[in-house]
């Protein structure tokens, strides 16, 4: 898995760049998600990954005994997973507006900000 | 006074504004009395700091580097006050110049969560806990933004929305990495095992992400683009706040890291020399090519983000309080200039400079209020502009960056020029193009816009009569950046 998960990451991060390439704004909306999965998967990944040891100290101890898998890089990940969710939505919502309001889904006909 | 404080008032508001759906006098009232509980504690938390050094607080009992850590220096503390100054001037200004539709589809309440986030952002002492502020001044400012949903405001939203999350990736993967490499969060925890970790091109990796990260937050060369396009869409009180706060927490996170965490890295300090200079340039002339009152306002956002990072480049104890002292500056008045020109487009109906002219015989007054930011913008004495530019320059020629200090000084001629032809095209010659009726201000209305903008100004005004009192506190906050290991001992005691 520590070989597998940082090519899975580098994957998702250009899938998500070309995505967000293209034209089409529903193509960004999937780009972003794609990016914000590499940043949740790279920092599991960078937390180190430990197949078994609950972090829990067993009774009678004041230490956690080793090897012990690290909890906090999944609460990071939980925190961040529920913070993009947020974002996507609004995101999505923001683009379906946009779409009713323009006509087009084609990025390069928002040109209204620069005239 | 508790450190959460700051954070909780605002929060609060915005909690008891909700409750409040619908009812719009109650969230008009609520909006402004907790603006102003924010400026009160601004200024008691910069008394406390002053009076008795760098104070702490462990959320939920748990010590550092354990729990979320709370810090206020003299640098979080001058930033939360002028957030303070802030609110309140825009949630004043909100109550004539936002219409009621926008009103009662929860401004207020959305004002509040993003200056929530702000205070937050400036004060916490945790990485992964500065991601979660600018998360919460994100969203807020994506909603403020696209509130009204009129097409440009759209266009511009969506342009904001997708290069600020772009940036979230990056200060995401960089707070990884960092925890992965360090194993901690706390910003005093991981200054002491950075610089312990004897591995430079790992850091410099980190320290790239971290400064790409919060250099599209703070529009610097060249990852501005987000900004002209959307900072003029939106109603005037909502492009002053953004004008005057959300870059600056870019600026802020950029000059907390690279004192604090990274301590001086040659690699970034060189590269942020060469991009100030390049943001102040091509902000400077991309304003002079514009028409419109805000956007030209908006591409001197840009120039000035290069004068405040050029003191984090020089590095010196003079250059980082000129920084801090401009980027207070700044604030107070660049976010009145927004105000001015919503005030100008109330009373004429438009922005462009074609459509204006002649205010300067109707309204005197206005002609003023506009030329006491304007010309403190552009750094003429006595004005706050002056000290902040001085205090640049000077240590630009201490430390021997000749070049940069041309730089500087020809940029403020230029916007200097960029001032003056708001003030002829508004306020001194006759209108070239009378086709379309202005829709008017009653005199109460104009009574409540002009109060915000008056008392900016003012400040602007004290902050250069008083420029010795108020550069003691940016001298103190300028070394105690210089000297991480007071922040870092006030967080952690001796224990690493």
């Amino acid at each position: 898995m520590n070989l597998v998960l940082p090519f899975v990451v580098g994957g998702l991060v250009a899938a998500g760049l070309y995505m967000m390439m293209r034209r089409s704004a529903i193509k960004l909306v999937i780009g972003l998600a794609l990016l914000s999965h590499a940043a949740h998967l790279l920092i599991f990944t960078a937390g180190r990954l430990t197949r078994r040891g609950e972090p829990l100290v067993p009774e009678g101890e004041t230490v956690l005994p080793k090897p012990y898998a690290d909890p906090l890089p999944q609460a990071l990940i939980l925190t961040a997973i529920v913070i993009s969710f947020g974002l996507m939505a609004f995101t999505i919502a923001l683009v379906y507006r946009a779409y009713q309001e323009t006509g087009t889904d084609d990025l390069d006909d928002l040109t209204v900000t620069e005239e | 006074m508790p450190l959460i404080v700051p954070v909780l008032v605002p929060f609060v508001t915005a909690a008891v504004s909700l409750l409040a759906w619908r009812r719009a006098p109650v969230q008009r009232l609520l909006g402004a009395i907790g603006a102003a509980g924010l400026l009160t504690s601004g200024i008691v938390l910069l008394v406390q700091v002053r009076t008795q050094g760098i104070q702490t607080s462990q959320i939920g009992g748990w010590p550092a580097p354990y729990g979320i850590t709370f810090v206020a220096d003299h640098f979080s503390a001058l930033m939360v006050l002028v957030t303070g100054v802030i609110g309140l001037s825009v949630a004043v200004y909100s109550l004539v110049e936002i219409d009621g539709p926008r009103q009662s589809f929860g401004y207020f309440p959305l004002l509040h969560i993003m200056l929530t986030g702000v205070t937050g952002a400036f004060l916490t002492g945790d990485m992964f806990n500065l991601y979660v502020w600018f998360e919460v001044m994100l969203i807020s400012s994506f909603v403020l933004l696209a509130l009204g949903s009129e097409r440009p405001q759209l266009e511009g939203a969506l342009k904001y929305v997708t290069l600020n999350l772009v940036s979230s990736f990056l200060f995401l993967t960089a707070v990884g990495i960092l925890y992965g490499e360090v194993g901690t969060l706390n910003m005093a925890h991981a200054a002491r095992r950075i610089r312990a970790l004897g591995n430079p091109d790992l850091v410099a990796i980190l320290a790239m992400l971290f400064f790409i990260s919060f250099g599209i937050k703070a529009a610097v060369f060249p990852l501005f683009f987000w900004l002209p396009a959307s900072y003029h869409t939106p109603p005037a009180a909502v492009s002053a706040v953004f004008a005057g706060l959300l870059t600056k927490v870019g600026v802020y996170a950029l000059i907390r890291t690279f004192t604090l965490v990274f301590g001086q890295l040659e690699l970034v300090h060189t590269l942020v020399l060469i991009l100030a200079g390049f943001t102040m340039v091509t902000g400077v002339l991309g304003a002079i090519a514009q028409d419109e009152f805000r956007r030209i306002l908006s591409f001197h956002i840009i120039s000035q983000i290069g004068y405040m990072i050029l003191g984090l480049g020089l590095y010196t104890p003079l250059a980082l309080a000129g920084s801090v002292f401009y980027i207070v500056h700044h604030i107070v008045v660049k976010t009145n200039l927004f105000l001015i020109g919503g005030i100008v487009r109330g009373l004429e109906g438009s922005e462009r400079l074609e459509r204006l002219g002649g205010l300067y015989n109707r309204k005197p007054w206005l002609a003023l209020l506009f030329a006491i930011p304007a010309l403190s913008l552009a750094g003429l004495p006595p004005l706050s502009g002056f000290v902040a530019k001085l205090a640049l320059v000077r240590a630009g020629l201490e430390v021997g960056e000749y070049a940069l200090v041309g730089v500087a000084l020809g940029v403020s001629l230029l916007t200097l020029y960029s001032m003056a032809k708001i003030w002829n095209a508004v306020f001194w010659e006759a209108p070239s193009d009378t086709s379309k009726a202005a829709p008017g201000l009653g005199g109460g209305a104009q009574a409540v816009l002009a109060g915000p903008a008056a008392m900016l100004a003012l400040l602007t005004v004290c902050m250069g009569l008083l420029a010795g009192p108020a550069f003691l506190a940016a001298e103190a906050a300028a070394a105690e950046l210089l000297d991480p290991e007071r922040y870092i001992y006030a967080v952690l005691g001796d224990a690493s």
